[in-house]
């Protein structure tokens, strides 16, 4: 176990390595100046003034330095727990922009991806017991994980939002609400929160529900099922078999699937005007604000492991095959 | 303050969504701003709200300048005039010295009197490198406070015009509270809780909102007998332009200071939206869309050239089309509508371009450009085939389909220009190193002279890097000095400048240097569901820039609010 962990985390440090140096390299490859792009936003500037405003703030964001001294200066601040200040939102800092859009983000994400695997694999598998359903709903979970992101939360703003009133479709609560403990304020918080995080579970649940149903009847066709039924088992038994099987790969999906999903919420809060991450980097891109997208992205990055480690400690507690196979490799 | 605000925001929604807890309805809760006493506005603000300090011209939240900093005066541009706001008057007491009376009985929001000496600081700080007006200093001696209301300036050399642009322009900051800071702190702090003199107090922030609550000790109140109607202004973080269209019909929003392609069906067909004029272009003017050719390549520097793809060009066409009427096309010489009566008519008529392909194609024929290899595309008079790319920021789906008619017209007339469209930061940075052969440009606004104009067009020396003007790299050392001229005239002596301005017009109307195209507009669509009263060109009505934008409150965008009414009054 510790040797597997070992190796695990090893892994999990030189990805972060690798995804962050390239987040790192990637901004600075496109064309554009962040301090350009920020003083060409002012409604007039001398061009003598504008030169020295320049040079003053290339020098306060370090961008006169060579590269590679730029690279590890990102490092050393990193490993202080800096990651710089932001171009775009000048002064702030990007720990603290990141902090204040992350838990908007988290609140999408973590609910609508867990309830969607527990919900979609409860619905594929009791879909693969009808013929009718199997009929009827499986098409529609097709359609459902087919759609884009970002066009179902259109559809949804456009539907329940505008069409039939029922949920205002955009920002984090109404703008006219004071934030405190009081109830108008929470019912407010929740019908902003609910489309978008709508638009993620139903594309999500489609996905799982028909992995499940599809790994549902391999399960049930295989020799071991056909055993237990010969033996006389209970139909009961064998599905419940059956399940505990067919959840094996959905848990690897989960972890193959976080960085797309990611993607989608990402998208999701731009329609809805969400203010996560999402907008965040969208802007950060289009200002060129190298600080802000590598802080966002390192987010991401660290998130995404975090997951995919917690789903890899999960398989060693459900699959006992695993845990046999390193216990094996000890000996 | 705005940290408590989102983190109980932020917390609560994970704490509900944790629980798995979802729910309906809602929509304003009671705990809210009272709905009749606030204005919601949109439209400047494209991230949140990350520093209220108003030495940074380019990003201070909405409102940092005007609601809480002011000026010593506004310029209206409506009216062309000045009108004393912290100053009292103004005086040349000689050629080079100038004096400014502050009225009496100003102060800061903290209590302390606003005086002479906070005039003086604020100059000062433009010793500062990194502070924007900082070239004051290469023109102006001295600053010191004679007494309590009373700040002189000595000038070494007085530019009566750029001076006026900066006593309207530059707000006067605390001098008790910014002493002691430091360049960094000056020019790099977020000056979180601004303490100004103005109509409105900070109160609140978050990721996508600003809230401002009226200033009961405002000195207007007392001074000028001006109330600001609003007791709170929210204003919104800019969403999609389908959202903001959704808010402002739903009377969320009060005034929206968005470019809404279409706005004109929903002002004609929505008796409840309306805007400056009722019928087109229903927008006033706030700067004009040039074409910049790049002069130092060949063949944009031939001024027959230039005026033969001016004359090619059909705005109406732009106009009618991507703008559905919202702009209207601008004058051959460029200048704002604000400022007609510095266009010399009798030069327009003589020397100004309009479109006519025939006239573009005679000026070609006659110039030497003519196609040579048969490829339905002249040639330079050398032989040389001519390709060129005009270039607007991807994603500005207006201009993009502008530049398209542009190559459009172009074509027509035989010059062989296509149109690309490259992220904005790429386009920036090829535009500040010249390397282009067509762009479109806007970014000089509305101001009180159309020296400001003047400058962006024809600014020399040419620098490796041309940020904020003369992308098109054009010198010409006789309109430079006569825009010189022109910066050095005194404002009130109208006629002085007018005789200048004729002759940079002669010269700017036969070189052609850069095409002016259409006048954007100040977009700007209000609901006058909760307030009314607003800007109109009716004659009862209020004759103010209806806007939230940045360094706009100084040409008494900010009068706008003590004009309004609530609504069913």
């Amino acid at each position: 176990m510790r040797r597997y962990l070992a190796r695990k985390i090893l892994i999990y440090a030189l990805t972060f390595f690798v995804a962050v140096s390239i987040n790192w390299l990637i901004p600075r490859l496109m064309p554009g100046d962040p301090i350009r792009t920020m003083l060409s936003r002012g409604a007039s500037g001398d061009e003598a003034s504008m030169e020295r405003m320049r040079a003053y703030y290339e020098q306060t964001f370090g961008l006169d330095e060579p590269a590679w001294q730029q690279y590890l200066n990102f490092w050393t601040s990193l490993a202080r727990g800096d990651l710089g200040i932001s171009v775009w939102l000048f002064p702030q800092p990007v720990t603290e922009i990141l902090l204040s859009a992350v838990p908007y983000t988290l609140a999408l994400l973590l609910p609508a991806t867990l309830l969607s695997w527990v919900a979609g694999n409860r619905f594929g598998a009791f879909a693969a017991r009808s013929k009718w359903l199997d009929n009827t709903l499986l098409p529609l979970g097709y359609v459902l994980t087919a759609t884009p992101y970002m066009w179902l939360g259109i559809l949804l703003a456009w539907g329940l939002g505008i069409v039939a009133g029922w949920f205002p479709t955009a920002g984090p609560y109404g703008f006219g609400s004071i934030p405190g403990w009081n109830w108008p304020f929470i019912s407010d918080l929740v019908s902003h929160w609910f489309l978008p995080f709508a638009s993620l579970f139903l594309v999500a649940f489609g996905g799982w529900a028909i992995g499940m149903r599809n790994m549902i009847i391999y399960e049930l066709e295989a020799e071991y099922s056909t055993y237990l039924e010969a033996l006389g088992a209970p139909r009961r038994l064998v599905r419940r078999y059956a399940f505990r099987n067919a959840v094996l790969p959905q848990l690897t999906g989960l972890a193959v699937q976080l960085g797309t999903i990611v993607a989608g919420a990402l998208l999701t809060e731009i329609v809805f005007a969400y203010p996560g991450l999402g907008n965040l980097i969208l802007e950060a891109l289009n200002n060129r604000d190298f600080f802000l997208l590598q802080g966002a992205f390192l987010f991401i990055v660290v998130g995404v492991l975090i997951a995919n480690f917690i789903v890899d400690v999960i398989y060693v507690v459900v699959d006992p095959r695993t845990r046999t196979q390193m216990q094996g490799s000890a000996a | 303050m705005g940290n408590r605000l989102r983190w109980a925001g932020a917390a609560l929604v994970v704490s509900l969504a944790a629980a798995g807890c979802t729910g309906g309805g809602g929509g304003e809760g009671e705990g809210g701003y009272p709905r009749a006493q606030t204005l919601y506005t949109t439209g400047t603000q494209w991230g949140p709200p990350a520093n209220w300090n108003p030495i940074m011209n380019w990003e201070y939240t909405t409102g940092t300048v005007g609601y809480v900093y002011e000026p010593l005066f506004l310029y209206d541009p409506l009216a062309g005039e000045y009108i004393p706001w912290l100053a009292e008057s103004e005086e040349w007491v000689d050629e080079d010295t100038y004096e400014v009376t502050l009225r009496e009985g100003v102060e800061w929001s903290d209590g302390e009197p606003l005086t002479a000496q906070d005039v003086v600081f604020t100059y000062e700080l433009g010793r500062f490198e990194s502070v924007p007006y900082s070239n004051v200093w290469d023109w102006l001696e001295s600053a010191e406070a004679v007494d309590e209301r009373t700040a002189r300036f000595e000038f070494e050399t007085p530019r009566y015009q750029e001076w006026a642009y900066f006593t309207y322009s530059n707000p006067i900051v605390p001098r008790h509270l910014w002493q002691d800071r430091t360049e960094e702190e000056v020019t790099a702090s977020a000056n979180e809780n601004p303490v100004g003199s103005g109509p409105y107090l900070y109160e609140d922030h978050s990721e996508d909102r600003q809230v401002y609550r009226r200033n009961p000790d405002w000195w207007a109140v007392e001074a000028l007998d001006m109330r600001v109607a609003p007791e709170y202004i929210v204003d919104i973080v800019n969403t999609s332009n389908e959202v903001t269209q959704r808010l402002l019909t739903q009377g969320e929003v009060d005034l929206s200071n968005n470019f809404l392609p279409g706005i004109n069906q929903t002002i004609e067909g929505n008796p409840t939206i309306t805007s400056y004029f009722e019928e087109p272009p229903y927008m006033l003017a706030a700067n004009t869309a040039w074409l910049v050719p790049n002069t130092t390549r060949e063949p944009m520097d031939d001024p027959e050239f230039r005026r033969a793809l001016a004359s090619s060009i059909d705005l109406q066409q732009i106009v009618e089309g991507p703008y559905s009427n919202l702009v209207e096309p601008a004058d051959p010489t460029g200048l704002l509508p604000a400022w007609q009566d510095y266009v010399d008519a009798d030069l327009v008529e003589e020397h100004g371009f309009s479109h006519d392909p025939q006239e573009a194609e005679s000026i070609l024929a006659e110039a030497g450009y003519e196609d040579t290899d048969g490829d339905g595309f002249v040639e330079t008079p050398d032989g040389d085939p001519i390709d060129l790319t005009l270039i607007v920021p991807s994603g500005w789906s207006d201009w993009m389909e502008a530049a398209r008619i542009i190559s459009e017209n172009a074509q027509a007339v035989g010059i062989n220009v296509t149109e690309e469209f490259p992220d904005q930061a790429a386009l920036t940075d090829q535009r500040a190193a010249g390397e282009f052969d067509l762009v479109i440009n806007n970014e000089r606004q509305l101001s009180n002279t159309p020296w400001t104009y003047y400058d962006y067009m024809f600014r020399l020396p040419v620098q490796d890097s041309q940020n904020t003007v003369n992308f098109g790299r054009y010198e010409n050392e006789e309109l430079w000095d006569l825009t010189q001229e022109l910066a050095e005239t005194p404002v009130d002596d109208t006629e002085a400048m007018r005789a200048t301005i004729s002759e940079i017009q002669e010269i700017q109307l036969q070189e052609t240097p850069i095409i002016p195209l259409w006048y954007n507009g100040l977009w700007s669509q209000y609901s006058t569901q909760h307030w009314g009263n607003w800007p109109s060109d009716a004659e009862d009505a209020p004759h103010y820039l209806p806007t939230t934008w940045r360094n706009y409150n100084q040409l008494g965008a900010v009068l706008t609010l003590t004009e309004l009414e609530p609504a069913g009054r």
